[in-house]
């Protein structure tokens, strides 16, 4: 298996594209991730359920607009170069 | 003194230029622009130069290029200060001297530990008033010069064992680079991610990962010599040994910053499954460590 450093910034480029299209309302409260559902329990233990669900609710938050410019240029780039 | 014998290593600095790496070198006129670039921390930075790097070129009797000698030297010095400024958003400069900060009697001794844990009693690392003490002073504290110089070695080892099998092309090294760097940055991923999904409030920041899964090329170079040198027995005899040693070495020094102190005044809320995961990621980063040498060296020696 040899890893180029292109092949790292493509497999991160789709991880966050992945987590990215995750649809709050018609999905993620389906299953019962929503933001709505986060218990607010005061103390040291969120639980490894709440931190994943703030991190995918973070990362969503963060990383769209960024996303759209990454993503068109991988794009145009894969287009002329193959 | 102790950085002569650290710094030509690190950057292939000409012999005459030794002497005047760490003296003042604003005098030295002729070779001022060059040194300034060899030592970009340690004499130009802090109250500007500018006037004593002004001093030298004065010598030139034509009037011209002394302002274009001033000029020059004014626009690098700007351009290295956006350099740095830009650098420091990213990083913390000083978090990573901190971590260079060694000696040579840090370093055999850290080798030897590497290599031969079974016999070290005192693993934990010292404070010095709430901040850690330098790898100069503390043989515990991580730091990031062996596992850089290991990471080169191992691919000029893995370059040379690639040339004794008639294996070798300079594009085969390259790509060793990079698979052996796309390892280590995905294993600091994967344990910053378990780190944060799982709240350990541990002091371990990203450049202490970065050192503590550097260590392991140590290993690594370790068991290609002893494949290279004495054949397959000889890799599997040293792949079971550097395996064991590394996988003691991470035991032992994750366990304390990881894993919760049993001090009486702890917070004793909490499940009882955090004890348990932080366990199991202790001993999950010690058993991915043999894995991944034998991954990354068994083509080497075939």
């Amino acid at each position: 298996m040899a890893f180029t450093l292109y092949s790292l910034i493509q497999a991160a480029i789709l991880c966050v594209n992945a987590v990215a299209v995750l649809h709050e309302e018609r999905f993620l409260s389906k299953i019962g991730w929503g933001v709505d559902q986060t218990v607010g329990g005061f103390g040291d233990e969120p639980g490894v359920k709440v931190q994943l669900m703030n991190l995918v609710r973070s990362v969503r938050t963060v990383m769209r607009v960024p996303l759209i410019a990454v993503n068109a240029v991988c794009i145009v780039l894969l287009l002329l170069f193959g | 003194m102790k950085y002569q014998q650290t710094k030509p290593r690190a950057r292939a600095a000409p012999p005459t230029a030794d002497s005047v790496l760490f003296d003042d070198t604003s005098s030295a006129a002729p070779a001022m622009n060059s040194q300034g670039y060899y030592t970009p921390g340690y004499n130009m930075a802090g109250p500007s130069n500018n006037m004593q790097g002004g001093a030298g070129p004065d010598l030139f009797a034509d009037p011209m290029a002394n302002a274009a000698m001033m000029y020059g030297s004014s626009l690098a010095n700007q351009g290295k200060d956006m350099v740095n400024k830009e650098i420091s958003r990213f990083m913390s400069v000083n978090k990573l001297k901190y971590f260079f900060a060694v000696d040579t009697r840090y370093v055999l001794k850290k080798l030897m530990i590497l290599m031969f844990p079974y016999t070290h009693q005192d693993w934990e690392v010292r404070y010095h008033r709430d901040t850690p003490l330098t790898p100069r002073q503390d043989v515990n504290a991580p730091d990031l010069y062996i596992p850089t110089m290991a990471f080169i070695t191992y691919i000029l080892l893995a370059g040379m064992a690639l040339g004794i099998q008639k294996r070798f092309s300079p594009e085969v090294l390259g790509l060793c680079a990079s698979t052996a760097l796309v390892w280590v940055i995905i294993e600091v991923l994967v344990m910053l991610l378990s780190l944060y999904l799982l709240t350990v409030h541990s002091d371990l920041s990203t450049f202490d990962l970065i050192a503590y899964s550097g260590y392991k090329y140590v290993g690594m170079i370790f068991t290609v010599l002893c494949g290279l040198l004495f054949g397959s027995d000889g890799y599997y005899v040293a792949l079971a040994w550097s395996s064991c040693a590394l996988m003691f070495f991470i035991v032992r020094s994750l366990k304390m910053k990881i894993l919760p102190s049993l001090s009486p005044d702890s917070m004793v809320t909490g499940s009882s499954a955090k004890p348990q995961f932080r366990l199991y990621i202790t001993v999950a980063t010690a058993v991915f460590q043999p894995i991944i040498i034998y991954w990354l060296t068994s083509h080497l020696v075939r």
